[in-house]
């Protein structure tokens, strides 16, 4: 929503402000100011001057030299290329020192141009004449203005205007254009009117909205149309008045300007009036030409499916049976509230104009605006969801500046179709309540007197407000209590804190997850962030077999493209989408993890709300081997206070990672992640051209296993006895099953055992492997006896023996 | 130090001059011996306590050199483990937590993909409302969607009945916009809310000015200006005093001395009501931040894109 300073003022006399200071106070009073812009911005010293003589530059055939009155008396000489220059012309001219917004080239700069007195081919000028450009504005909103050449003001448009005027203002340039943000509540705040309101509100004055009078000759313009609404649910109000002997010419000057200030383009009178009682009131109008209107009657009903209509664009579009059309005895002429008909439209040869303000359904028109690919001025005004009793308003209004501006005769009284009236409503008012929710101690009269500046009158009688059917955002006491805050100040409210105390707390998986970055970041791995949703292709890029569970997704209906179209189930991906950005960038050693969501799907197709389960993913590539991973992995697993059995298997369940280096992680028999080397063909396809590896935990099964039940154990006293086993093996068998031995035979009294040694090679029988581990054992009560020992490891000895393990000689 | 030792060799040995005179004791006169042996010990005194004095001291010197010769240049780089780096999204969360946190609110989570009446219906945005529109939401099936906002747990925390309530809910939030330097369809918001028998709008203010102080500095002073939002009544917007200029205008707050960071408000009577908490009993307020557009201001990060590109030479920044 835009308006200009002047506008303002026409409504608020009293106004007397700096658009700075406008801006601001509007801004804290609900009306946010996104901008201004001064339309004289950069324009210096320029008067109206009017050319005494034109004579021919001595050295220059392209060039005059014109003697220009700059005053009553006061003549100054100025050399100009322009080629519109005549005699008795008056023309806007910037004096030496003074300023224009434009540079050489006719483009708009910042600070504009500074012009100082000059020689042109050895003639002196003093300033210089000036295009509708080099004012900051354009032939758009000066359509007088010459095509190539300065402006020249036209005697007949400007009767008052004499050399020595500011031309600025003779030009109306004197103003400023307020570009708002309102939000969708206010309504009647996307018209200049509910602005005003809102600034004498706002500034203490006085608010004049302009009075409008009875209109019409002695005709009745049910002589002339019939209305008939059938789809009294989307239209709650039609009205249609008629104009005839039209005459087309062009608004008055006051009218253009203060359209031109808001940025709309001057027509004709006619159209001229239609935009700037929208602008005023906020109410979209249309006018059809009324000798196209078949049977001179109106329905309002909704189109046939598949209807097909051209606009008045020349745009052939087609219909659902929800959008709303206007229609007369034979055809549809227009698309209610977003765009009237080819066939109805207003042309130079226009007679008799059928004017129509109706209160249309905001949601009805914005779907179906959606649906055409449309968006009209009108149409944006409508979704907001317009007041009905505005609507007649704004009607009376248009034809009051018809009668006017003498555009056409108004036809008396108007076809009102409005079956259910919208009256004010009222909200009990409890001030004190008022006082309790803001922190404030107002009194009573001020809280009303507020209300009273915005048009909401108090009932003392009842403490009720009663609001207006313009202000249909208010509906209940806190839209109250807003009301107030607004105007007494939300800055001058007190500054508190909440009186009592809360529970301040971080959940376990919170607490956990940042325990993971910790450990993460010690290793060198630095946190990553990716989207949460990828392609469905993925699952193509990480190998999985068609059927594999993982390709079940949330899947979203309207997408950004198929690159984001489904929430991921593996965060794979996006980790390694990620280490290949880095790798491409030459950046060495990419250590990365994410702690992010995967959202498994309960049931497909979706009837509940998926499983969300934090994954905690580590991937990178270069220095390191599956070995560092998995010491990363197991050293949070040991930090978060998981003591008990981890084992790897691999079951080469992930396709997506090297057959022979990845496994499973367990924890007391619990799966609960997994890691590996990333399979070479996956590296190949993501473009990492080293060996990459990843890791991946179940954040919510950390959790639901992580302890930090710590119990002090006395230091031993005892001494521990060490012993090594040097064994000679087959390859297949694994540490882990050597562990899992030395584990269940040592018993109580095993402290620790430790891998010291791996060898393969020509010293040990082909397929065969050499293991060395050393056994700690130590009793917490006693010094181990040999017995004790020996028997400890028999134990062991004879396990391993099953497993096909033998001493080494 | 050998020398040392010769010497004491040379005088307190076996063999050495004092010994020699200790054996030859024997031939003197016996009245004379205590005498003899006294002066004999004496002298054995004063060597022993010279050879020590000189031993000390030429062990210090001995030290000193050492040490001088084992002079290092202390400006040589230092050795270092190779940390990670918080993301600095978490970095600014864990902020925002810290402070909330000691302001005795609770933490917790909420779903992303969530249903149609939390993120909408609850919130006092019902069917067919332009504020579903305004959010360009991404839907899943007709009841069930990517949370717009981080504002869906409100009514799912207030259902649970449980009063009086503090907590804030930080985490993920979707709208359909095209990514590019300022938007991303995937952010992180954090939500506030505290539900009590006595919460003014003053208190709300006081919250959040506290809040901007600790994030922007103790001098960051902040304005509260009229916004609507459909789940809260009255509501406000905070600007806070530009951090780069002080309030007095530059490139940066775009010439006002101010920047927009959050949305906030009472919790709209009929919000409480459809949780099934009595309006007339309890007020509360609410407030939204977006956790990027506080990395991005805080540490001017000029391109939202960098966020979640994760190149380590931006990600080892923070």
């Amino acid at each position: 929503m835009n308006t200009s300073l002047s506008w303002i003022k026409a409504y608020v006399p009293d106004l007397e402000c700096t658009a700075q200071e406008y801006a601001d106070a509007m801004t804290l009073s609900g009306s946010k100011v996104e901008g201004f812009e001064r339309l004289d911005e950069n324009l210096e010293k320029i008067v109206v001057a009017k050319v005494l003589s034109v004579a021919q530059h001595p050295d220059a055939d392209k060039l005059v030299v014109c003697q220009m009155q700059i005053g009553a008396e006061e003549t100054v000489q100025i050399v100009t290329g322009a080629p519109n220059v005549f005699e008795g012309a008056l023309i806007p001219v910037v004096l030496d020192g003074g300023r224009v917004a434009t540079d050489h080239d006719g483009k708009k700069v910042e600070g504009g141009t500074k012009i100082k007195k000059g020689k042109l081919r050895g003639v002196e000028s003093f300033g210089m004449m000036c295009s509708i450009q080099e004012l900051g504005s354009s032939k758009e909103f000066y359509p007088e203005a010459a095509e190539d050449g300065v402006y020249i003001f036209d005697p007949e448009m400007y009767p008052d205007v004499k050399p020595g005027d500011s031309a600025v203002e003779a030009l109306g340039l004197n103003d400023v254009n307020f570009e708002y943000e309102i939000t969708s509540n206010r309504v009647d705040c996307f018209g200049v009117i509910g602005i005003a309101r809102e600034a004498a509100a706002t500034f203490g004055k006085k608010f004049c909205p302009p009075v409008v009078t009875e209109t019409g000759n002695s005709e009745k313009a049910s002589d002339y149309i019939d209305v008939e609404v059938q789809a009294t649910d989307l239209c709650s109000r039609y009205i249609a008045r008629v104009v005839k002997d039209i005459k087309l010419a062009p608004s008055p000057l006051w009218m253009q300007r203060r359209l031109a200030s808001n940025g709309i383009r001057p027509i004709n009178n006619i159209v001229d009036i239609t935009n700037y009682v929208m602008e005023e009131y906020g109410q979209p109008m249309h006018a059809f030409d009324y000798d196209t209107i078949a049977g001179h009657k109106i329905i309002v009903r909704r189109a046939s499916e598949g209807e097909m209509f051209t606009t008045l664009d020349g745009q052939e579009r087609r219909m659902d049976s929800d959008t709303l059309m206007i229609c007369d005895a034979d055809k549809a002429v227009g698309i209610a509230g977003i765009m009237g008909g080819e066939n109805s439209k207003i042309t130079d040869s226009v007679k008799t104009m059928l004017f129509e303000a109706a209160c249309f359904d905001g949601t009805n028109i914005r779907l179906s605006g959606k649906k055409l690919g449309m968006r009209t001025d009108a149409q944006a005004k409508f979704e907001k969801g317009l007041d009905p009793n505005t609507t007649m308003e704004a009607m009376n209004r248009a034809c009051q500046l018809i009668e006017e501006l003498g555009a056409g005769t108004v036809v008396g009284g108007c076809v009102d179709v409005y079956p259910v009236e919208k009256k004010p409503w009222r909200v009990a008012f409890d001030w004190k309540r008022t006082n309790r929710v803001l922190g404030t101690e107002l009194d009573k009269d001020t809280m009303v007197g507020y209300f009273e500046t915005i048009g909401l009158k108090y009932d003392w009688a009842t403490n009720e407000v009663i609001v207006p059917t313009w202000r249909q955002d208010v509906l209940c006491h806190a839209d109250l209590d807003e009301e107030v805050a607004r105007f007494y100040g939300y800055d001058n409210i007190p500054v508190t804190l909440p009186k009592g105390s809360g529970k301040g707390s971080i959940p376990l998986d919170r607490r956990l997850a940042d325990i993971g970055r910790d450990v993460a970041e010690q290793y060198g791995f630095s946190e990553a962030m990716t989207y949460s949703f990828e392609s469905p292709k993925v699952f193509d890029k990480l190998r999985l077999a068609a059927d594999d569970k993982l390709r079940g997704t949330v899947t979203i209906a309207n997408p950004l493209g198929e690159d984001f179209s489904v929430m991921r189930t593996t965060p794979l991906n996006g980790m390694l989408t990620s280490l290949a950005t880095n790798y491409n960038r030459r950046n060495k050693n990419g250590r990365l993890y994410e702690m992010a969501k995967i959202y498994l799907p309960k049931a497909l197709p979706l009837t509940e709300l998926p499983d969300e389960r934090i994954q905690f993913t580590l991937g990178f590539y270069g220095d390191g081997d599956f070995f560092d991973m998995k010491g990363v992995l197991e050293d949070f697993i040991r930090r978060v206070g998981m003591k008990k059995t981890l084992t790897y298997a691999n079951t080469g369940a992930y396709a997506f990672l090297h057959p022979g280096r990845q496994a499973e992680i367990s924890y007391d028999g619990v799966l609960i992640g997994y890691l590996g080397e990333v399979h070479p063909a996956v590296c190949e396809t993501y473009g990492i051209g080293e060996r990459a590896y990843i890791g991946v935990l179940d954040m919510p099964l950390i959790c639901e296993y992580a302890s930090f039940d710590l119990k002090y154990e006395g230091i031993a006293k005892f001494p521990a006895v060490t012993r090594d086993l040097s064994m000679v093996m087959k390859k297949s068998v694994l540490a882990g099953d050597v562990e899992a031995v030395i584990r269940k035979n040592g018993g109580k009294l095993l402290e620790e055992y430790r891998l010291f040694d791996i060898y393969e090679g020509s010293q040990i029988l082909e397929g065969h492997k050499s293991m060395a581990y050393s056994v700690t054992l130590r009793s917490k009560d006693h010094t181990l006896t040999d017995e004790e020992i020996t028997g400890v490891m028999n134990g062991i000895l004879k396990g391993l023996a099953a497993l096909g393990v033998e001493l080494r000689q | 130090m050998e020398i040392l030792n010769d010497i004491r060799v040379e005088f307190l040995g076996k063999k050495g001059a004092l010994t020699e005179v200790l054996k030859s004791m024997k031939d003197v006169a016996p009245e004379d011996r205590p005498a003899v042996g006294a002066l004999v010990n004496d002298a054995r005194a004063a060597i022993e306590a010279r050879l020590e004095e000189v031993k000390q001291s030429l062990a210090a010197k001995q030290q000193e050199l050492r040490m001088a010769a084992e002079t290092i240049d202390v400006t040589l780089p230092a050795k270092r483990m190779t940390e990670g780096h918080r993301h600095v999204n978490n970095v600014a969360l864990a902020e925002v937590e810290r402070f909330f946190v000691g302001m005795g609110y609770e933490v917790l989570d909420g779903p992303e993909v969530e249903e149609d009446y939390y993120n909408f219906e609850a919130l006092n945005i019902p069917a067919n409302h332009p504020a579903k529109d305004e959010q360009d939401t991404f839907y899943i099936n007709k009841n069930i969607l990517l949370r717009t906002q981080t504002s869906s747990v409100q009514a799912r925390v207030m259902e649970k009945g449980k009063l009086p309530l503090r907590i804030l809910s930080p985490g993920r939030v979707y709208r359909s916009d095209e990514v590019d330097a300022t938007h991303s369809p995937c952010f992180h918001q954090v939500e506030g809310l505290v539900i009590d028998d006595n919460i003014t709008f003053s208190d709300l203010k006081g919250t959040l000015a506290e809040f901007a102080k600790e994030i922007f500095g103790a001098d960051t002073k902040v304005k509260f200006r009229p916004h609507h939002f459909p789940f809260t009544e009255p509501s406000a917007e905070m600007d806070v005093s530009c951090f780069k200029c002080g309030g007095k205008g530059c490139r940066f707050c775009k010439g006002s001395g101010w920047i927009e960071i959050l949305g906030c408000g009472m919790v709209h009577p009929r919000v409480l009501t459809m949780s099934g908490i009595d309006p007339e009993k309890y007020t509360g307020f609410a407030f939204g931040v977006g956790l990027e557009r506080i990395a991005l201001l805080k540490y001017e990060i000029d391109d939202m894109r960098l966020l979640y590109e994760n190149d380590l030479r931006f990600l080892k920044q923070f």
